[in-house]
């Protein structure tokens, strides 16, 4: 049972920008299929998107489609679903636009817990200008800015989106796709924001520098670098060490959505006494 | 029977926001503005409007934004160094053009400045804050009338050119408590933004050839059903990306012919006692209340002065001061700041008449007692400092 991609896609602006290979393509794919599952129509999805290779998505997709400046995706999502709380919500942007220049809107629409989906196409770089490190560039990777080795630490997205209030908060990768389906579809059809950190390959910018320029490659040593989080317990922590887990990590229903918290208050304010 | 209010210049702003139809109000709280969140927390509900207090003034324009483009009419307000931080998300409204009213309580500065007292410093960023080609409507209230009916004007301005409209007030319009005869509902005119007559899948943004240099855009109740695509790139008609210089060329060239092109319907300007006047004082807001005074004393004491007021500040008003300039020898311009519409004023006079100036960045007012001094100087009615540019680097 294959999904007819072309009913989603603004198929007059392919081929894709994205270079040959790139994992965006493959998390974009995760999102239509989990969008065709859940039979959402159309005229019901927004799609809001920052700067970046990633961002560039939003202009791909036959939805409403916000393309925004640097890191400001998650308040105009906000707004949108705000203004249209029945609508579906979702920002994909990469891990430069949402855990830097936009960490501090991030963590604040996981505060909030907005009805909104953020997936975070987090491929460690800065791709489209020219492979800078971004805050998930692991610690020791080369880059543009970074010639000798990163020496910055770098953000747990699922632990900073934990620790932010997020209600949903997965973490899947390119090389388990339709893993990562599975978590955005759970994500979608999350009723509060819910984060998808979804690990994606750019052979090309941080690869080139890092003995992985081949998408094969960097794909293998994503899925090397993850480990399930349902096999964790059964594994030594040396087998462990410099691993990042993959699954859902957070999934809680006991926290009022913000658009419900929200008509509240109008009832409150119309009604008063 | 007009309504009769007692209240301060921020209150009347967010009231007759309300009056123009907002219903979005992003902002984070900053001196001396707050009292048009405060105001409008409480209001917007009632109405089953929204109101979000974010994290920053970054987000709070982009939030703003984003509900413009869902169909709302929106508002954010903050001063200086909110508006300095705001800059980048007004470009995006330019860019997409969106609707949008922002305004900016004018306080001291640069940076922190002086939080709690006047200003009009920001005269200047008001229209080249942000970077890039680009052209802000301004308007300048000066009485608690004009903070009520500008901001009705501004929304209006807004929705009809499809562009961010800037409402510069400041610390003392903000903070006076005062008396106003509000006008009556029906008594003004509420534009809302032009609805798409097409099928949904003939609709583009920017589809001009079809549209007109404004096309339209879909309010709260069509947005769901008209999709598309919006970008803080140079855009195509379909609102995509472009690098063809030809489109980009002429879509740059539209942006500013707009607004350029429909002066007649901008331009907001007071002529007071100017008919024989052989001084001219230019002043905009709170500080207009002082060059009044002035010329009024200065009338009293025999000296032909007048009042020329900007209400659109932006654009400038070049057209209205070149002819003033060519009958009146003599221009006063005073502003709360080192000098910033001088500027235009001397563009627009182009040397006709001699350009003298009270300026002051201290964070008090300027006393009416300061403007009648230099008019009766211009006028050679008392021998004082040489009638000179006080500031101008």
């Amino acid at each position: 049972m294959s999904v007819d991609y072309s009913k989603y896609l603004r198929n007059e602006k392919l081929p894709l920008s994205w270079c040959p290979g790139c994992g965006t393509g493959i998390v974009l794919k995760a999102l239509l299929i989990a969008i065709d599952e859940l039979g959402w129509k159309k005229d019901d999805i927004v799609m809001v998107s920052g700067i970046g290779c990633a961002a560039r998505g939003a202009g791909y997709v036959d939805f409403h489609t916000f393309h925004t400046l640097h890191g400001r995706a998650v308040p105009a999502a906000t707004a949108i679903k705000m203004c249209h709380p029945h609508l579906h919500v979702i920002v994909f942007s990469g891990d430069g636009d949402m855990m830097a220049i936009g960490g501090n809107h991030f963590i604040h629409g996981c505060r909030r817990n907005v009805d909104v989906t953020l997936i975070v196409v987090d491929n460690w770089i800065y791709g489209m200008t020219g492979g800078q490190y971004s805050p998930l560039t692991p610690t020791g990777s080369k880059a543009s800015t970074m010639p000798r080795g990163n020496i910055d630490p770098t953000f747990d997205v699922v632990e900073l989106a934990r620790g932010a209030g997020a209600t949903f908060v997965a973490r899947g990768s390119v090389a388990e796709p339709v893993l990562l389906k599975t978590y955005i579809k759970k994500g979608l059809a999350h009723a509060g924001t819910s984060v998808i950190d979804a690990l994606s390959n750019c052979h090309v910018q941080f690869g080139h520098r890092n003995k992985l320029n081949d998408p094969v490659k960097l794909v293998h040593h994503i899925k090397d670098s993850t480990v399930r989080r349902s096999a964790m317990a059964k594994m030594k922590p040396e087998e462990l060490a410099g691993k990042l887990a993959t699954g859902i990590f957070v999934e809680d229903t006991s926290k009022k959505e913000y658009t419900r918290a929200y008509r509240e208050l109008v009832k409150m304010a119309q009604n008063p006494g | 029977m007009p309504e009769v209010r007692i209240a301060s210049g921020n209150e009347l702003v967010a009231e007759a926001a309300l009056a123009a139809g907002c219903r979005f109000y992003a902002g984070y709280p900053i001196t001396p503005s707050s009292e048009i969140p405060e105001r409008l927390s409480k209001r917007l509900p009632e109405l089953g409007g929204v109101f979000m207090q974010f994290e920053d003034e970054i987000a709070s324009v982009i939030a703003a934004i984003g509900a413009s483009y869902a169909g709302y009419k929106a508002m954010t307000a903050s001063s200086g160094p909110g508006i300095s931080l705001k800059q980048e998300g007004i470009g995006l409204a330019c860019m997409m053009e969106l609707p949008l009213v922002i305004v900016n309580v004018m306080r001291g500065g640069p940076s922190t400045g002086l939080p709690t007292r006047v200003s009009q410093a920001d005269y200047m960023q008001a229209r080249w804050g942000t970077h890039g080609d680009h052209l802000i409507i301004t308007v300048a209230p000066a009485t608690l009338l004009e903070c009520y009916t500008e901001t009705v004007r501004a929304f209006n301005l807004a929705e009809k050119y499809r562009a961010p409209v800037f409402i510069l007030s400041d610390a003392t319009l903000s903070h006076l408590h005062g008396r106003v005869e509000l006008p009556a509902a029906a008594s003004f005119e509420i534009i809302e933004r032009r609805q798409p007559s097409v099928a949904p899948e003939d609709y583009y943004p920017y589809d001009v050839d079809r549209f007109g240099p404004i096309p339209p855009l879909p309010n709260r109740d069509n947005f769901p059903r008209y999709r598309f695509h919006m970008t803080g790139l140079n855009k195509d008609k379909g609102g995509f990306p472009t690098e063809n210089p030809t489109v980009v060329n002429a879509d740059e060239r539209r942006m500013v012919a707009k607004i350029m092109d429909d002066r007649k319907a901008i331009d907001s300007c007071e002529y007071y006692r100017l008919d024989d006047a052989q001084v001219a004082v230019v002043a905009y807001g709170s500080n207009a209340t002082a060059a009044r005074v002035a010329v009024n004393d200065a009338r009293q004491r025999g000296i032909k002065a007048g009042l020329f007021r900007p209400i659109t500040v932006w654009p400038f008003p070049e057209a209205q001061v070149r002819e003033l300039a060519g009958r009146v020898p003599k221009i006063l311009v005073t502003e709360m700041n080192l000098g910033q519409m001088v500027y235009e004023v001397e563009r627009a006079a182009r040397g006709q008449a001699e350009i003298i100036t009270v300026l002051q960045a201290a964070g008090t007012p300027i006393r009416p007692a300061q403007i009648l001094q230099q008019i009766q100087v211009a006028a050679g009615k008392v021998v004082g400092d040489s009638i000179r540019r006080e500031v101008l680097v």
